[in-house]
């Protein structure tokens, strides 16, 4: 694996290493991640979904995807 | 009789009970638990997303928002900044602009911190957003949420999940009388009479969760809750006769044999 193409982010709390020049939109896709069911957080900004495959990740981002889930 | 419907940030709603969609077995029964209360709103939480498992279930997947409107909280934040990127977040996922803010203080009793609740309430309304707020019972806290453009006086009743009912009856009276927006009695309501009590004192809904997620019949709970709720109503609207302490035969005196 060549480390220079790789970059580490940060996906709700958890590390992971992706290619260089990911976008947010291929990480929703590597997630199986129900779009419209959720919200995107990159490094603490409310991310617009509209603009995922403009948004390339860099090294460090930390991202957080959240949605509903049961509570009172 | 005219319709009596429940006005919140200019939504109507037919129901007067709130349900909470947590601490059930499964999505299944939390589902089933919400259509036998009749609830047209429901309490939602905001959390990470399970990324190492795309595959479990959605609580959207069970109750469709929209046929049941999604109140997204802030349960579990202690503090103004975790509420408001809370609800930002909330507002993103699907364009709610009603939600209940809830920012807690005391990690043992989870009474409210009602000075990062007022501040939350005054950021949240500048922006937008319809907030209903949980709050102490104290009258004037709460004169000062309605005054920053709180859409719900959401006072507690007794510490969430505790099910000892509605402690302050003083306090909730003062507040029927000061409140204009809806007065909904929210957390400590344990059994169907505590609802009928908050009902009859006049107030305009009530949230509840732990009493019918934890009961050991949660679908029974649901539908006693559902009447409660409408009975306390009724009752309230009702023009109650005046306590006393003499007696006041029902039967006639006359014609007494």
């Amino acid at each position: 694996m060549n480390k220079k193409n790789k970059i580490k982010i940060v996906v709700n709390g958890k590390l992971l290493t992706v290619n260089i020049k990911f976008s947010l939109k291929n990480l929703i896709g590597k997630l199986k991640t129900p779009i419209s069911k959720v919200a995107i957080e990159l490094n603490e900004k409310i991310v617009d979904k509209k603009k995922l495959n403009k948004i390339y990740l860099k090294n460090r981002d930390k991202i957080e995807i959240v949605h509903f889930i049961g509570g009172g | 009789m005219k319709s009596d419907i429940l006005k919140i940030a200019n939504k109507k709603f037919k129901s007067r009970l709130i349900v909470g969609t947590g601490k059930y077995k499964n999505m299944k029964e939390c589902a089933a638990a919400i259509k036998i209360s009749g609830a047209e709103i429901v309490t939602v939480a905001v959390r990470r997303v399970n990324i190492s498992d795309s595959s479990k279930p959605l609580l959207m997947d069970y109750v469709d928002p929209k046929k049941i409107m999604y109140l997204p909280n802030t349960a579990g934040c202690f503090t103004s900044s975790d509420a408001l990127r809370t609800l930002r977040l909330a507002r993103e996922i699907g364009g709610w602009k009603i939600v209940k803010l809830e920012v807690l203080g005391d990690k043992k009793n989870l009474f409210p911190d009602m000075i990062e609740t007022l501040k939350s309430t005054e950021i949240l309304t500048k922006e937008g957003f319809k907030v209903m707020v949980y709050c102490s019972d104290d009258p004037l806290m709460c004169k000062r949420l309605e005054n920053s453009g709180a859409s719900a006086i959401m006072p507690l009743a007794a510490p969430i999940g505790s099910g000892l009912g509605i402690q302050n009856k003083t306090n909730i009276k003062i507040l029927r009388h000061q409140t204009k927006v809806p007065l909904i009695i929210d957390a400590g309501i344990g059994k169907a009479s505590d609802a009928v009590e908050a009902m009859e004192m006049g107030c305009d809904a009530v949230l509840i969760n732990t009493a019918i997620a934890k009961a050991k019949n949660p679908f029974q709970m649901a539908e006693s809750m559902k009447y409660a709720v409408i009975s306390g109503r009724k009752s309230f609207l009702s023009g109650s006769i005046k306590p006393s302490l003499q007696g006041s035969p029902s039967s006639p005196k006359k014609g007494i044999i």
